[in-house]
C-alpha cells in the first residue's frame, strides 16, 4: 500500500513536474505553503489571523524572493499524517512544518529537502526538584512517552545502551503529557527540545521545571518540495541559505540598505548590487534584499520566534552558526 | 339535594403532595434511593460552586485582578499571579471570538456570513414553529437554503471569492454539519429505497455502497477524500479541499442514515404496502404518501441520533488539517501568546457544542410529541 501510495504520488508529481512550480506559482500570484495545524513559536495563527512563526518565516522568505512582498502565502494547514499526502498532490508548492529529514522520505516518498532550518534534537525535560543534572541518572524514573513514534524507539536504546531502567508512562498528545507531567504521574516527559521548551514554556512556574543537556536522536527540520522539480527546489533552497548566508554576513532588515553601500564582496553580490545571481534562479536580483528587509536573517527569525527572549526560550546550541561553534553552514554567495 | 350534609374535602396529606410530597416520590422513595439521592447531592455541592467560582465568579474576562486589560497570557490573573488566582481567563476567547466564529474570513467580507447565520435561521424556522402563515412558501426556501448559502459563503454572481482555506471555527463546524446532515437525508432514503428495491442491480449497488462506507471509518473516508479524490480528477481540475471533506461526510452520513431509515421502512406493516397498490398508487405515490411519512416517523429519534453524532464527528477533520472550531481553538493554544489556557478553550468548545447538539435533542424531542411516534402504528 505504501509502495502504492509513492507510486501514485510520483505519477502525480510527474504531472506537475512539467508546468513548472515556479512558472505555476508566478501565475497564480501567491504561494501556497504547508504549515502545522499550529505549534508554539514555529507556525500558530496570531490575535488578527494572521499566520506567525519560526516555519512560517520560511514561507514568507520564499514568497518575498518570488514577489518581493512577504504577504503573498497562502497557508495551509497539514497535521503529521496528511502534510506528504497534501505536499505529492501539488496542493501545496511547498511545505516548512517541522519535519524531519529522513532517507525514506527523501527518496521513497518522492520529497526533497532543500535544507535544514532547525537542528533538533529529543531531550528529557524533569521537574528541577528531582535533582538530576544528567539523564544517565534516570535510573528508575517513571517517562511519559508518546507511543508509536520514533522517540519511543530511541528511549529504549538510550536505557538500554545506559543499563538503567525505566517505567514507560504511554500517552498521545503534547497536551496530555504536559497534564500528566506538571501532575506528577510520570517524572520525566521526552520529546524533541523545541516540544519540550514550549512545554515547560506553558507551566505555571517554568523554574520548576528544566531541560536536561543530553540529546540522544538527530531530528534535522526543514523545508521540503516536490521531488523532480529542480529550478523550484533551488527557489526554496536560495531563500532559506540567503536567511543564514545573511546572518553570517552581519546583514540584517534594520542594515540592509545601508548595506547596499557596503565594500564586502559578497554582501553586494547577495543584495543584488553585482552580479546576476537573481537572474540565475529566475527571479529578480534583488529577491535577498526583498528576503532580509521583510523577513529579516535567521537571527532575526530565530530571536523573534523561539529565541531567549520568548516564551519558548530555546538557545542557539547547534542553531549556532558555524562560526560560533553551532553546525549552522550555508554554501557561499557567488 | 341537600347541601348542608356536603362534607369538606379534605387536602391531601402534606406528605404525598407539593414540594415535600415530591422530594419523597422522586428522590428519598426507600432507603437505597435516599443514599443515592444524598451521594449525589454532595458530589454536586463538592462540585457546581466550584466551576461556577472558575468559570464565572473569580473569572478574568476583559480586566485582570489589578484592572488592566488582558491583552496576552502574562496578563491573566491566574499566570500572573498563580500562587493567589486559579479561575478561568476567558480572554482567550474574547480577543479571538471572531476566529472562534468565522476563521480567517476577510473581515470586510464577514457580512455575507452574518447574513448566512441569519437566513439558516429563517431556513429552520419553517421547521420549527408549524402554526406558520406561508409555511409552504418558506419551506421552499428552506431547500433553495444550500444554494444561497454557498454563493453567498463562496462567492460568484458578483460577490468576492473566498477560497475555503479562509474558513474555519464554528463556519466549518456548521458547513460540514448542516450540509452533510441536509445532503445526506435524501440520499439516505434514496439508498434505502434501492436496498430493498426488486431489482437485483439496484439492490446491490445500494449494498455494496453502504457496506462498504459503513465498513470504515470516517478517518478512512476523509484520507480518501483529501488524498485519493484529487488523483482519480482530470489533470488541472483542482477540487476544493472543503468540499473533498463534505463528500466524504456526506457519503457516510448517508449510509447510517440508509441503514437507520431501513429500519423504518421494515416496520410498515405489510398490510399498508398492499393497501397502498390496491388503491392503484405507483411505486413512487406509494412511498411518497404512504410508507415513508410512517417510516421516517419512527425512526425520528434514530435520524437525530446519527446527526447528532456526525455533528460532533466534523471534529476528526483536524486530522486532514481543516481549522473546524476545535482546530481553531487548538491554534490559539499553539500562539505564545495565548499558550497554556488550554481548560479555557476547551470548555468553550464543548459548551459550543452542547448548545448546538442539545438544541437537535429538544427538536427531536418536539417533533416525535407532534408526531406521537410511540403509537402503534397499525392503531392509529
Amino acid at each position: 500500500m505504501k509502495k502504492l501510495l509513492s507510486i501514485l504520488a510520483v505519477s502525480v508529481f510527474a504531472f506537475s513536474a512539467n508546468a513548472g512550480t515556479l512558472d505555476d506559482v508566478k501565475n497564480r500570484g501567491f504561494l501556497k505553503c504547508g504549515v502545522t495545524t499550529g505549534l508554539i513559536g514555529f507556525a500558530a495563527p496570531d490575535d488578527s489571523g494572521n499566520w506567525a512563526g519560526f516555519d512560517v518565516d520560511v514561507c514568507r522568505a520564499v514568497a518575498a524572493a518570488i514577489f518581493g512582498d512577504s504577504s503573498k502565502v497562502e497557508f495551509t494547514t497539514t497535521t503529521g499524517k496528511s502534510r506528504f499526502p497534501t505536499l505529492a498532490s501539488g496542493e501545496i508548492d511547498m511545505l516548512a512544518r517541522n519535519t524531519t529529514w529522513t532517507l525514506s522520505r527523501d527518496v521513497n516518498l518522492g520529497f526533497e529537502f532543500v535544507g535544514v532550518n532547525y537542528y533538533d534534537g529529543q531531550g528529557f525535560m524533569i521537574p528541577s526538584a528531582l535533582g538530576v543534572d544528567d539523564a544517565t541518572g534516570l535510573d528508575g524514573a517513571t517517562v511519559c512517552i508518546q507511543t508509536g513514534t520514533t522517540t519511543e524507539l530511541n528511549l529504549a536504546d538510550f536505557f538500554r545502551a545506559n543499563n538503567i531502567s525505566y517505567e514507560a508512562l504511554p500517552i498521545e498528545t503534547n497536551d496530555e503529557a504536559r497534564e500528566n507531567l506538571f501532575a506528577g504521574r510520570c517524572d520525566v516527559y521526552t520529546t524533541d527540545a523545541s516540544g519540550l521548551s514550549a512545554t515547560r514554556a506553558q507551566a505555571d512556574n517554568p523554574n520548576k521545571w528544566v531541560v536536561l543537556p543530553n540529546i540522544i536522536s538527530k531530528e534535522p527540520l526543514g523545508p521540503l518540495v516536490r521531488h523532480g522539480d529542480h529550478q523550484w527546489g533551488d527557489v526554496v533552497r536560495w531563500s532559506l541559505n540567503t536567511m543564514i548566508i545573511a546572518e553570517e554576513l552581519g546583514v540584517s532588515s534594520a542594515n540592509v540598505d545601508d548595506s547596499k553601500s557596503s565594500n564586502i564582496p559578497e554582501v553586494l553580490r547577495l543584495l543584488g548590487v553585482e552580479g546576476g545571481y537573481g537572474e540565475m534562479l529566475e527571479l529578480s536580483n534583488d529577491f535577498a534584499y526583498n528576503i532580509i528587509k521583510q523577513v529579516g536573517n535567521y537571527s532575526e527569525s530565530f530571536d523573534r520566534n523561539i529565541g531567549p527572549d520568548t516564551p519558548l526560550g530555546i538557545g542557539r546550541n547547534l542553531n549556532a552558526l558555524w562560526t560560533d561553534g553551532g553546525i549552522l553552514y550555508a554554501p557561499p554567495f557567488r | 339535594m341537600n347541601i348542608d350534609n356536603k362534607i369538606e374535602s379534605r387536602k391531601p396529606p402534606v406528605a404525598t403532595t407539593g414540594f415535600i410530597g415530591w422530594l419523597r416520590i422522586n428522590l428519598f422513595s426507600n432507603w437505597f434511593n435516599t443514599i443515592v439521592t444524598l451521594l449525589v447531592a454532595y458530589f454536586l455541592y463538592q462540585i457546581i460552586p466550584w466551576f461556577l467560582d472558575w468559570a464565572i465568579f473569580s473569572a478574568d474576562f476583559i480586566y485582570n485582578y489589578k484592572g488592566e486589560r488582558i491583552i496576552d497570557r502574562s496578563f491573566c490573573s491566574r499566570v500572573a499571579n498563580p500562587e493567589e488566582y486559579h479561575a478561568a481567563c476567558w480572554s482567550i476567547i474574547i480577543v479571538r471570538f471572531y476566529q472562534f466564529i468565522y476563521g480567517f474570513y476577510p473581515v470586510e467580507q464577514v457580512w455575507r456570513v452574518n447574513v448566512t447565520y441569519f437566513l439558516l435561521a429563517i431556513a429552520l424556522i419553517p421547521l420549527l414553529v408549524e402554526q406558520l402563515p406561508y409555511r409552504k412558501h418558506l419551506i421552499k426556501f428552506t431547500i433553495i437554503f444550500p444554494i444561497i448559502a454557498f454563493i453567498l459563503l463562496y462567492g460568484g454572481f458578483g460577490f468576492e471569492i473566498v477560497p475555503t482555506n479562509k474558513w474555519g471555527g464554528l463556519l466549518v463546524t456548521l458547513v460540514l454539519g448542516v450540509f452533510g446532515i441536509a445532503l445526506a437525508f435524501p440520499l439516505g432514503i434514496i439508498l434505502a429505497l434501492g436496498r430493498r428495491s426488486k431489482l437485483p442491480v439496484i439492490s446491490m449497488v445500494c449494498t455494496l455502497f453502504i457496506e462498504f462506507i459503513r465498513g470504515v471509518p470516517l478517518i478512512t473516508l476523509l484520507f480518501f477524500g483529501m488524498v485519493m479524490l484529487p488523483l482519480f480528477l482530470p489533470e488541472g481540475i483542482n477540487m476544493d479541499g472543503l468540499v473533498r471533506v463534505l463528500v466524504a461526510v456526506t457519503l457516510f452520513q448517508a449510509a447510517y442514515m440508509a441503514e437507520v431509515i431501513r429500519g423504518g421502512l421494515q416496520a410498515i406493516p405489510q398490510g399498508q404496502y398492499e393497501a397502498a397498490q390496491s388503491v392503484g398508487l405507483s411505486y413512487w405515490q406509494m412511498n411518497r404518501k404512504i410508507i415513508l411519512p410512517q417510516a421516517i416517523r419512527i425512526t425520528i429519534p434514530s435520524i437525530v441520533n446519527t446527526s447528532i453524532g456526525l455533528f460532533k464527528d466534523t471534529t476528526l477533520v483536524i486530522i486532514i488539517g481543516l481549522l473546524d472550531l476545535l482546530g481553531i481553538g487548538r491554534g490559539a493554544l499553539a500562539d505564545a501568546t495565548w499558550m497554556g489556557l488550554s481548560n479555557e478553550v476547551y470548555v468553550f468548545v464543548a459548551l459550543v457544542f452542547f448548545i448546538f447538539t442539545f438544541g437537535m435533542s429538544r427538536y427531536s424531542l418536539y417533533l416525535e410529541n407532534k408526531l406521537k411516534t410511540g403509537i402503534n402504528m397499525g392503531a392509529d
